[in-house]
């Protein structure tokens, strides 16, 4: 086990029981994150891909197998336990964003700092530094209805980053976004990842996905393929793909 | 690339040099540069179809040069080529066809090559990023290409999904 592993999951398995038939979703998974590494999770829906993300930030519970998270054992925390290691430790965007409705955007992307103790002014600078990454600065005190949806999504994403936490978990963060959004993310992403931030992510989106250093493929909750992508060399569009 | 000299032709008449800066310039920096050997070739070639005609135009102090413009025939061969459809998606996938031949020979496992395929798509789109990062908004017809090759991509990458369904 390296010493900088910031996240890892050992045998990991998540078998549904509530059904007729139990289904297995995840299938002895072993999987570890250092700090500062970008991970795409890739498969076929019903691979077992959002369950292993939401179990490694301790939305969903293991059926059996370990969690750590910066080197302390996680799955075997009570409820409130996991709770607030979450809150200091694992920034989380989902498909869907899940604002609160009845507070500005800005308090929206300020709260998860303050929960993990940020004091207000540095709660203040990073959401105002977030914000504006995502040409969202001048958005800070409309309430989250007030948004279209790839503005919220991106609100959702900033909040996500807001307490600097060891570890931004995303579920498909890009699902709703057309191209330009969908480039203001990238764009945050491929900047917040340089200054160091750890990233697990679940995909669909190839350019989201080649942001990463690494991709791992799932197929029936197991994985198929874990491996490093190759840095870019610099060419012109007619070398990389051929446009007849 | 004789279609497009002779779609910068009808436009102009113009010189060798002239039609590879007047290319750089419409597809800005995302499309390789094309050779000035190739566009001298491809109008010699286009000139002995009767596509295109040359006169000399003397220059002080140096050698003639040669400007080109369109003939009738050209003109006709190119309407030709804008009215019709232009050919359809990649169907006769080259990686496609050695996932499906491969296996029966022994060679090869399906699961390795797909997995292979996806990392190598991905650092193309890596490339793309890269490109699309350092190509200014304001070049719209670059913007597009980039654009173009990447949702390309996206869907070579779908596909291979569907792919390790099936056949894996």
């Amino acid at each position: 086990m390296s010493d900088e592993a910031v996240l890892k999951a050992i045998n990991l398995v998540k078998i549904y029981s509530g059904g007729a038939v139990p289904v297995p979703a995840v299938r002895g998974v072993d999987l570890q994150v250092d700090a500062g590494e970008f991970v795409a999770v890739m498969g076929p829906s019903g691979s077992g891909k959002s369950t292993l993300v939401h179990m490694l930030g301790g939305l969903d519970s293991r059926t059996s197998g370990e969690i750590w998270l910066d080197g302390k054992r996680a799955d075997t925390l009570s409820e409130s336990a996991w709770a607030l290691l979450r809150r200091k430790k694992i920034g989380f965007v989902f498909q869907f964003f899940n604002l609160v409705a009845n507070m500005t955007v800005a308090d929206n992307v300020e709260l998860p700092a303050l929960l993990a103790g940020a004091s207000p002014r540095e709660a203040r600078e990073r959401r105002e530094d977030l914000l504006g990454a995502l040409n969202l600065g001048d958005r800070a005190d409309a309430s989250p209805a007030q948004l279209s949806g790839g503005e919220q999504q991106r609100v959702a994403l900033a909040r996500a980053l807001a307490n600097q936490p060891s570890v931004l978990l995303a579920d498909e963060p890009t699902g709703n976004l057309d191209s330009r959004n969908t480039r203001d993310v990238l764009r945050l992403l491929g900047r917040v990842h340089k200054d160091g931030q750890t990233i697990v992510m679940v995909t669909h989106d190839a350019r989201v996905a080649a942001l990463a250093d690494r991709v791992v493929s799932l197929l029936d909750g197991e994985i198929v393929d874990d491996g490093r992508i190759a840095r870019p060399r610099r060419r012109t569009v007619g070398e990389v793909i051929d446009l007849r | 690339m004789r279609l497009h000299l002779l779609a910068l032709l009808a436009k102009e008449p113009a010189h060798g040099y002239e039609l590879k800066q007047d290319l750089e310039q419409t597809f800005g920096s995302a499309y390789p540069s094309p050779n000035i050997g190739q566009i001298y070739v491809t109008l010699g070639r286009l000139e002995k179809d009767g596509l295109v005609r040359a006169v000399d135009v003397e220059q002080s102090n140096r050698p003639n040069k040669k400007v080109y413009y369109l003939t009738a025939k050209g003109r006709d061969v190119l309407h030709l080529w804008v009215d019709e459809p232009t050919e359809g998606p990649r169907v006769r996938d080259e990686f496609f066809m050695k996932l499906v031949l491969a296996p029966m020979t022994g060679i090869a496992d399906r699961m390795v090559l797909i997995n292979r395929q996806r990392r190598h798509y991905l650092s193309l789109m890596k490339d793309l990023n890269e490109l699309l990062d350092r190509t200014s908004p304001d070049d719209k017809i670059a913007i597009l290409l980039i654009e173009g090759a990447m949702l390309h991509l996206q869907a070579d990458l779908d596909w291979l999904e569907r792919c390790q369904e099936d056949l894996a």
